[in-house]
């Protein structure tokens, strides 16, 4: 079976025709943005049936991005810590070194049949805005992507990349100057410029059919990870580990695996300073069920309902809500959502880089964390599945920075 | 009758159009509000629109952004804003009020919770920018129940078939946002516009009102006499944000705007009858 074949089967699943996850998800946008979302969730099921389309989307993945990315048995650190049998899901390999593209291409793939000249995006540590302005560039589309001012400081290598690919990147001065309001703009550009934009939402959140179509074009992820494991390790995984910010990462390497009921999963939110500082994101663990950016999901509002800014070491995790399929698979038990915190994570990108000659993104280092926690409990026989979801040259400054080190 | 069912059929008698302002509440300072809301009826506005500060909101252009930023310096909550309405009422238990503002808010509180303060306060009626009738079932249950009227918005891009669903739902007035963009934004047709509300209310039958990108006098006399009211935002909110440093100026000089529109719409119409 095709990768797109098992997509097209995905869709038939949850969420429900509004693109509700249980109570979940939906539609919560401005009255404007409901005809252009008809469109494309129309366009989106009907492409995924196109054989041409198809056969691009396959194409692209093997050749532009890099696909099958490997799985990789960490045996060196897997013998430290002396516990489970550790692979990773080695989505840092992708071209422009994340899972980031997986999306973008096929949302770009989508545009372009839909006619659509203009692509935007909202970046927050600028990993989907590179991705989005390197298929725009590609694709020949004019290419605008909303960055808050605080992370067009932090991440000014990116911004270059971008500029460098011929993208404009508009700063957002605008509520906290970061990931959330840079959504908020983005989404004021889409409202105005419906006719000839395609807004190419980077995580699986937004409102539907967005949650949907970003975990169906991540699940590449965990098509390719089981098969692999299959074959390497003669069996599935008893553990699946991947950090969630949005959380597409994390619902690209689950949702393949969703009905091997013998399969743990765990999403590692960023508990940045600590959970009890209130410094953190991780709304799974310490929010409550509320709207924003066009769905109902957990989310870190005060009890006024404004929303709370966060915090974490890494930026691709800054953000006060989740995709709405998390909040589902929380409330029903099929995933466990844990917290790592700035310091564990740090240990996590310093041990893997050493032991295994792998520098993880500082998001992939929250995975990686929790992993060895998790390891430490199991037997040697027991085998655990990490999504290396980005490699960490982009975080080098930052931790340099944590460690007192001039560059 | 609600109010505002009586306001529209009072406006209807006398030929006149609604004159709808929109503040922020609680901007800049939360006592400037209540003061400013009884200038607005005094300067001839027949509907106030009251917009509840949130952090992420969407919908808007930059200077409705800009005063939701200001009142939350101060704190201002939704409970605060239901508050504001219950002092003006206190002097005025006729004009019709109505909230706009965002649905995490009002879902943090609770939908019952707050139709029932909101009811209690004297508020009229909920715009909520990022609830379409779709998601709202439970919202609209909870509001009915308290005699609030359920408004929606209808933009260039709603369907005949999508009009159809919102007419079931509407309680009030239609708004009809009459661009595509953010408010305060600078592009309106006003000849798609009359189009458009001709085609809204030949499927609902209540009034329609026109808001985004109203500016001025003649924009506001234009758009009157196609539709049943005009909704003007982020030109008083302008005032406010100059005026920040003067708040004692904000109840003038929003006045002094208020009365150039309110003449010019009802020159129009006078004229229209003659």
């Amino acid at each position: 079976m095709s990768d797109v074949q098992r997509i097209r089967e995905g869709c038939q699943n949850v969420p429900d025709e509004g693109g509700h996850f249980g109570p979940y998800g939906g539609r919560f946008v401005a009255e404007t943005l409901m005809a252009p979302l008809e469109e494309l969730t129309e366009a989106y099921h009907h492409f995924l049936q196109d054989e041409a389309f198809v056969a691009e989307l396959d194409a692209d993945l093997a050749d532009f991005v890099g696909r099958p990315s490997p799985l990789y048995y960490a045996r060196s650190w897997s013998e430290q810590l002396a516990g489970a049998r550790i692979y990773f899901k080695r989505e840092d390999l992708n071209h422009t070194g994340a899972h980031k593209i997986n999306n973008t291409v096929g949302q770009a793939l989508l545009a372009k049949r839909m006619g659509k000249k203009r692509v935007i995006a909202e970046t927050g540590a600028g990993q989907h805005g590179v991705a989005t302005a390197t298929v725009a560039a590609r694709f020949g589309m004019k290419c605008v992507v909303y960055m808050g001012a605080e992370d067009i400081q932090r991440q000014a290598i990116n911004v270059y990349r971008m500029r460098l690919l011929g993208a404009e990147v508009v700063p957002v001065e605008s509520g906290s100057r970061t990931l959330k309001d840079a959504l908020n703009e983005a989404m004021r550009d889409w409202v105005t410029n419906i006719d000839d934009t395609f807004y190419i939402i980077g995580t699986a959140a937004g409102p539907h059919p967005y949650p949907a179509m970003v975990r169906d074009f991540q699940a590449v992820i965990g098509r390719e990870a089981r098969a692999q494991i299959l074959r390497q390790a003669g069996r599935l995984p008893d553990a699946l580990i991947a950090c969630v910010g949005g959380g597409s990462n994390a619902i690209g390497l689950f949702h393949p695996f969703i009905d091997d009921g013998d399969v743990r999963m765990f999403g590692v939110e960023a508990a940045g300073d600590g959970l009890e500082t209130g410094r953190h994101a991780a709304p799974l663990a310490t929010g409550r069920p509320g709207v924003l950016h066009g769905n109902r999901t957990y989310l870190m509002s005060d009890d006024n309902g404004q929303i709370i800014e966060t915090h974490s070491v890494s930026a691709g995790l800054d953000y006060p809500g989740v995709g709405p399929e998390h909040s589902w698979l929380k409330d029903i038990g099929r995933v466990e959502y844990v917290a790592i915190d700035n310091q564990q994570a740090l240990a996590a990108f310093h041990a893997v880089t050493r032991c295994e000659g792998i520098m993880p993104a500082l998001e992939s280092s929250h995975a990686l964390a929790y992993c060895a926690q998790l390891a430490a409990t199991m037997t040697q026989e027991e085998i655990i599945v990490v999504n290396l979801s980005g490699r960490g040259d982009k975080d080098i400054h930052t931790v340099a920075a944590i460690d007192g080190w001039q560059l | 009758m609600s109010r505002l069912r009586k306001r529209f059929e009072n406006l209807c008698a006398r030929r006149r159009k609604a004159l709808i302002p929109f503040v922020t509440a609680g901007d800049p300072e939360p006592s400037v509000t209540v003061p400013l809301m009884h200038a607005m009826v005094a300067a001839g506005a027949d509907i106030l629109e009251i917009g509840v500060p949130f952090s992420d909101p969407m919908a808007e252009g930059p200077v409705i952004q800009r005063a939701c930023e200001r009142a939350l310096v101060h704190g201002t909550s939704l409970r605060d804003v239901v508050a504001m309405i219950a002092a003006f009422r206190v002097q005025d238990t006729e004009t019709p009020v109505v909230l706009m503002g965002y649905l995490n808010p009002i879902e943090i509180m609770g939908y019952a919770d707050f139709a029932h303060a909101a009811a209690a306060a004297g508020i009229d009626g909920v715009i909520t920018v990022d609830l379409p009738p779709e998601d709202a079932d439970d919202y609209i249950c909870a509001l009915r129940k308290e005699d609030i009227d359920t408004i929606f918005l209808a933009a260039p891009t709603t369907s005949d078939a999508r009009l159809a669903k919102l007419a079931r739902h509407a309680r009030g007035f239609v708004y009809y946002v009459s661009l595509k963009g953010v408010t305060g934004a600078a592009s309106l047709a006003p000849t798609e516009v009359g189009e458009r509300v001709g085609e809204i209310k030949a499927q609902v039958d209540l009034p329609v009102v026109v808001g985004f990108g109203i500016r001025d006098a003649a924009t506001a006399a234009h758009l009157s006499s196609i539709a049943d009211g005009v909704v003007v935002g982020s030109r008083l909110v302008q005032i406010v944000a100059e005026n920040e440093a003067h708040v004692e100026n904000i109840a003038i000089q929003i006045g002094v705007q208020l009365k150039a529109m309110r003449e010019a719409m009802d020159r129009l119409q006078t004229a229209d009858a003659g």
